[in-house]
């Protein structure tokens, strides 16, 4: 089977990705929430496994998480939220969540789990790349999971090649050296960067994430790039409107 | 067996560096450097004359004869207690504050949870003229008034940390988040010997004075380098690595940990992470921690908020999993009678922390003629509202 981030990278189109945290407003929105961005045309979602202590997040990624735990989600109860999500869904499903919880569950468990339910890909802000190639890159490429990194304007060409030769679907762009959280708009530092990077002619697509949060910084951060990432705009809209207005919410940016 | 870090930032299966891909510049400019830094003759002279004339050091390595009285044993007490600012933390502020300058850093950041390390930091920060901002727990703000108080009077800014559950954990993450936002004029003073590889080895080596003390100082006393015991209380760990350091290779030497059983190590109010703890990830380091089955980090519990912490630093896991540390814990009460009997016997009012190591003596006999050197981590100025409430003095 055809891992389905490769394909979708295929497309010829700027692609737009949401995160949402799992659990989030309320224990069982997570099914819906998937279902209603795909039916609203949005081309992968990253799922968020939440982590009492998520040192990559801004205040309002990490607030969904807190409450998604009060509300109960557990790792098993995610993946038995998910269990019959191909069914129904075919883009692309990524988990992102910080290594703790995985490594309790236990890798190699996580990654078979993964591969059953239909999911494609993880991303995992805290482990580093030489210790996913060093220790855990047989596994995830066994169960056909592509592992997605992050860069930032502060890495190195030399480290954003090795980054590139280990990586296998894209290249998850940080717009800025921050945490998430959303942006009104790009400044000319950033555009700088993005077209630093599109002039390193990388073998794997880039994504930018971070600091996304409107048609506006949509648009330039895709110019350079195949695609953009939308979290915790998309999480602040949850907190005001709730799941019902997800359509409004993307037709916003797509404008 | 070899208890210093590896080339890749660990001791045993413990330590190594899972930080965000945002904190590799700052993190690897450290590691790279550290050592070097470290070793430069300029870097010691001026670490050793601040230790000297700035802190008070040698720290006296003082016989407790009524203590020691008390247990048949010989026991002699490392006095961190008597370094400005009253603990351990400082040793470990003056190196890194150094190592800022060298870098070229003139913002400083740091956590605390009681304050202690907080007061350090901004100590050192306002006798060098550099900004330091600390990041402090909501509730450890409302709990450590006067602390907060002094680090404002040395010029530090606290901000609360209001994500979570508003304790030490919550002060890291929004430390470690600062220096995500400003990844290039700024160093990250960490407080114990925990974090992402170099920062154990780093706070270890700064610490590790205490050791290097020890053996002339009671080479002095004794006529020998090596005690039969070394014996400190462990939260994140710092002063323990400190203490320990120079008697890791010795095995003659008894390395002794006191943990914090809170209100029982199974009463789900503890933080006797090496009881409790699970290997896993936190703040950056594989370690022991303590956290539910599904990996979430859990709050630990302490009368002492200085032991409060849910992991310990990589080296103490490799201790605790090898064998070479002998793991005790202590209650509350336990903690607070060792305590009141030092300062009843040596005149010695200890930190509310350093008690616990003091309360070894109801865990573990001692022969005669051990010697025993307990590290007298900090004074108990500090806690004297904790004291005077416990003890309705």
């Amino acid at each position: 089977m055809k891992n389905r981030i490769k394909e979708k990278l295929k497309e010829d189109k700027k692609l737009l990705s949401i995160y949402f945290t799992a659990g989030y407003p309320s224990l069982n929105d997570t099914v819906t929430i998937i279902k209603d961005l795909e039916k609203n045309g949005v081309d992968m979602i990253e799922i968020g496994l939440p982590f009492s202590d998520p040192l990559a997040d801004g205040p309002t990624i990490q607030e969904s998480s807190t409450i998604a735990l009060k509300n109960g989600m557990t790792t098993n109860i995610l993946f038995e939220q998910l269990k019959d999500i191909r069914k129904s869904v075919q883009i692309p499903l990524i988990i992102m969540g910080y290594f703790n919880p995985m490594m309790q569950y236990g890798i190699e468990a996580f990654c078979a789990k993964c591969q059953e339910i239909g999911i494609d890909g993880l991303i995992i802000p805290d482990l580093p790349v030489a210790e996913y190639h060093e220790h855990y890159q047989d596994t995830f490429e066994k169960y056909g999971l592509i592992n997605v990194f992050l860069i930032t304007p502060q890495t190195s060409e030399e480290r954003i090649r090795f980054i590139d030769s280990v990586s296998n679907g894209f290249i998850y762009m940080v717009s800025s050296a921050s945490t998430t959280g959303a942006k009104n708009t790009f400044g000319d530092v950033q555009q700088q960067y993005f077209e630093r990077i599109q002039s390193l002619d990388l073998k794997n697509p880039q994504i930018v994430g971070f600091g996304i949060s409107n048609s506006e910084t949509f648009t330039q951060a895709t110019k350079t790039t195949k695609g953009a990432i939308i979290g915790s705009a998309f999480i602040k809209h949850l907190t005001n409107e709730g799941t019902d207005t997800i359509s409004a919410f993307i037709k916003k940016i797509r404008d | 067996m070899n208890y210093q870090v590896n080339e890749k930032g660990y001791y045993g299966v413990f330590g190594g560096a899972y930080i965000p891909e945002m904190l590799y510049p700052n993190v690897e400019e450290l590691r790279t450097t550290y050592l070097n830094i470290m070793n430069e003759p300029s870097f010691k002279e001026e670490f050793n004359q601040l230790l000297k004339d700035y802190v008070g050091r040698p720290s006296p390595l003082f016989y407790a004869e009524r203590l020691s009285k008390k247990y048949n044993t010989k026991v002699y007490l490392k006095r961190e207690d008597l370094n400005h600012t009253g603990a351990h933390k400082v040793n470990n502020t003056i190196g890194q504050i150094l190592v800022a300058k060298k870098l070229g850093k003139n913002r400083i950041i740091a956590e605390t949870g009681a304050g202690q390390h907080g007061v350090a930091t901004a100590t050192v920060c306002a006798l060098m003229g550099i900004q330091c901002i600390v990041y402090m727990g909501e509730i450890d703000i409302k709990r450590q008034a006067p602390n907060v108080a002094r680090m404002k009077m040395l010029g530090a800014e606290v901000r609360p940390a209001k994500s979570g559950s508003k304790t030490l954990k919550d002060a890291t993450n929004e430390a470690i988040r600062d220096w995500i936002n400003n990844p290039v004029d700024t160093h990250y003073i960490i407080g114990s010997a925990i974090g992402p590889h170099p920062y154990p080895d780093m706070v270890t080596r700064f610490q590790s004075i205490i050791s290097e003390e020890i053996k002339w100082q009671l080479k002095e006393k004794e006529g020998r380098e090596n005690p039969d015991y070394v014996v400190a209380c462990i939260g994140g760990g710092s002063n323990a690595a400190g203490t320990y350091y120079h008697f890791l290779e010795e095995p003659s030497v008894g390395i002794i940990a006191v943990e914090a059983a809170g209100k029982g190590v199974h009463s789900g109010e503890s933080a006797a992470t090496s009881q409790l703890g699970k290997e896993g990830i936190i703040h950056g380091c594989k370690t022991l921690l303590m956290q539910t089955p599904d990996g979430q980090i859990t709050e630990p519990y302490s009368i002492s908020a200085g032991l409060d912490y849910p992991g310990v630093g990589p080296l103490h896991s490799h201790l605790y999993k090898t064998g070479r540390g002998e793991f005790y814990s202590v209650t509350d009460d336990d903690a607070m009678a060792a305590g009141l009997e030092l300062s009843k016997l040596e005149g010695i009012i200890p930190a509310i922390e350093t008690s616990h190591a003091l309360a070894i003596f109801k865990e573990k006999k001692f022969k005669p003629d051990d010697v025993v050197v307990i590290s007298l981590s900090g004074r108990g100025d500090k806690d004297l509202d904790t004291y005077i409430e416990y003890f309705k003095l």
